[in-house]
């Protein structure tokens, strides 16, 4: 997705200051203990890793503030990612020495070492003389002296924090093998009001909770929005004019449509992994089934015949099976069938009821909610049904949505009692779990792609 | 808190039904209580239904008004065992009556909405609450009530009558409402 006139590109850094000599990180060696987080196997001790502040070659005023103060700022943002991810434990900006311009790329490692971080960020903020900001970004491991990667990135001012989110998602991939996640946007269902007649809108975010807004004026209650996979269009359900609806949204141009024209109820639409279909569901009479359509729109094609609530479908990352849940059996299960409806067959047999699959980008798991002993969990189980994990344990969690990379879940948690909902992420491991600040109450978040 | 409104709204009803001295019910039925703040039923539909307690005071149950209806079939609402669509005799003796009523009132269009508790997930609910919605049209319709008078809406568990976190709340939210339009 384009923003405005942002050009957020990786540069040749080596015009920017005058470099060390290598243009890219040497390749650990095997002799040496590689420098990595492991995010796979289980725990390891987080990463201590610095963020000092990142300096300017000369303080200049911008729109968005003087590149002194956007230096800071920058390295609070990396900083506050890092963290986020459970996989680091950032020091700084705050407290830590400064660092000068000239030593962003020639790190003083005698004053790193013996603060115990492992690794070091460092940056620096330029104006450019047309207003842009180029904002660079360099990652050193302390004890081997070395450079690990470098990235570079130039910005209209107002995208800055964009320029941030990336730099923290380059640390990540470097450090972690896996692609990152940190600029990427949520979007999800605000909630305010009473629980018997919450008023619902829709919201979107950076991953971080910052440049919020509505998209929606809370008129009509909406559900489940859902990301197009180049993030530029969203699915989701409106009441409007009391007919309960998916409708597509395109978020640069406001333009809005019915996915379908239905004398029924749609609803629990998602889109394919390519973008070229939507999935749906359908209420007819009591029954519900699961039906595929083009994102162009035209006739919908029906996957699902079963007499019973089949619903919550969404495809594997190659777009030839789908997961879906079904009541076929007397209760919420999950099952699998082919792209086309063919070869329905149930993967869930954990003596419980479970829900809302959502296949990872990376194919090897299914992420779920499972109900079971009065409470909601998520979990994952592969897509044969094996290897079952619950990674959270509360009255309800619900609606798992999926960080591009496959690592990380997103899900709305509502208390008892009040109703009362909000987002929180969780790791693959179920050990990271943290709640995401929303300015109202949130639920049926969905996760952008990783953005251009 | 219930029964004090009971009283003073059958009061006013009366008294009203004596003043105009015309068709007056032999006996004012309760108007149905919802377990929230209004006195109104338990339909929700983001302001088509549930009469405020002006409504219900100033309750002269004018003939295929809501009120009317509520108090000749005797509840607007139906409910469901845990995840079951299926009527029970309850259900279907509410259910008669209120086809009569539509009998009676022919030019009276409705919308059935559908509701589930909050122990089931976002989207399976909406799809439960339309089922249940539906086995109540499917009754009215066997009973005579023409298709392109009813309007079947599912909130699945968007619009609970009751709030709690308890089974007494969650029996009353896994409802059926048939609801007359401008109360």
């Amino acid at each position: 997705m384009k923003i405005g006139t942002m050009r957020l590109g990786l540069l040749a850094l080596l015009f920017a200051i005058p470099a060390v000599a290598q243009e890219t990180a040497p390749p650990a060696t095997d002799d040496d203990a590689p420098l990595e987080v492991d995010i796979v196997g289980g725990i390891s001790e987080p990463m201590p890793i610095a963020v000092p502040v990142m300096p300017t070659p000369a303080a200049t005023p911008t729109a968005q503030g003087d590149t002194v103060s956007l230096g800071r700022q920058v390295a609070e943002i990396v900083s506050n990612d890092l963290r986020s991810s459970g996989l680091f434990t950032p020091v700084g900006p705050g407290g830590l020495p400064a660092v000068s311009f000239a030593q962003v790329t020639a790190p003083d490692l005698a004053t790193w070492r013996p603060m115990n971080a492992q690794a070091l960020v460092q940056g620096f903020v330029r104006a450019e003389g047309d207003g842009d900001l180029t904002i660079g970004c360099y990652l050193y491991d302390v004890s081997a002296g070395t450079e690990l990667t470098r990235q570079g990135f130039t910005v209209a001012p107002a995208n800055w924090r964009r320029a941030a989110h990336k730099c923290a998602d380059a640390i990540y991939a470097r450090l972690t093998g896996e692609t990152a996640y940190f600029d990427t946007r949520l979007v999800y269902v605000a909630e305010t009001g009473p629980k018997a007649k919450r008023v619902k809108r829709i919201a979107v975010m950076d991953s971080d909770g910052s440049n919020h807004r509505f998209l929606t004026t809370g008129q009509s209650t909406v559900l489940t929005p859902r990301f197009s996979p180049r993030g530029g269009q969203l699915v989701y359900m409106t009441y409007a004019d009391k007919l309960p609806r998916v409708y597509v949204l395109d978020l640069a141009s406001g333009r809005q449509r019915p996915l379908v024209a239905a004398q029924n109820m749609t609803f629990a639409a998602r889109y394919s992994p390519d973008g070229r279909n939507i999935l749906f569901s359908m209420a007819v009479a009591g029954n519900t089934d699961i039906y595929r359509v083009s994102a162009e729109g035209g006739q919908p094609q029906r996957l699902t015949n079963a007499p019973g609530i089949d619903t919550g479908g969404s495809y594997a990352p190659d777009g030839t099976r789908i997961v879906f849940e079904s009541d076929r059996g007397g209760s919420q299960q999950l099952y699998v069938m082919g792209g086309d409806g063919a070869n329905q067959r149930r993967i869930s047999f954990g003596g419980a009821a479970y829900a809302t699959p959502v296949w990872s980008p990376r194919g090897d798991v299914i992420a779920f909610t499972r109900i079971g002993g009065g409470r909601f969990r998520i979990g994952t189980m592969t897509p044969a049904g094996a290897g079952e994990k619950l990674l959270t344990e509360s009255w309800q969690d619900e609606g798992p949505s999926w960080a591009p990379n496959g690592r990380v879940i997103m899900f709305h948690r509502t208390a008892q009692g009040s109703g009362k909902a909000d987002l929180w992420s969780v790791d693959l491991t179920g050990v990271n779990e943290r709640r995401i600040p929303t300015p109202l109450d949130g639920s049926d978040p969905s996760w952008s792609p990783l953005l251009d | 808190m219930r029964l004090k409104l009971l009283t003073h709204a059958a009061l006013a009803t009366a008294l009203i039904a004596s003043g105009c001295a015309k068709k007056k019910p032999k006996e004012v039925p309760a108007p149905p209580v919802a377990t929230g703040d209004a006195a109104g039923g338990s339909g929700t539909s983001d302001g088509t239904s549930g009469t405020g307690a002006d409504g219900t005071v100033g309750g002269a149950n004018l003939p295929g008004s809501r009120a009317d209806f509520i108090a000749r079939t005797g509840s607007d609402t139906i409910y469901f065992n845990t995840d079951k669509y299926e009527l029970d005799d309850a259900n279907r003796a509410t259910l008669d009556a209120q086809a009569a009523w539509l009998a009676a009132n022919a030019g009276v269009r409705v919308t059935i909405e559908g509701h589930a508790d909050e122990r089931g997930t976002r989207e399976y609910n909406l799809a439960l609450g339309d089922r249940r919605a539906n086995a109540a049209r499917n009754h009215l319709a066997a009973k005579g009530v023409s298709a392109d008078r009813m309007t079947v809406i599912s909130w699945g568990k968007e619009r609970p009558a009751a709030t709690g976190s308890d089974e007494q709340a969650w029996a009353q939210n896994r409802r059926s409402v048939t609801v007359i339009p401008g109360g």
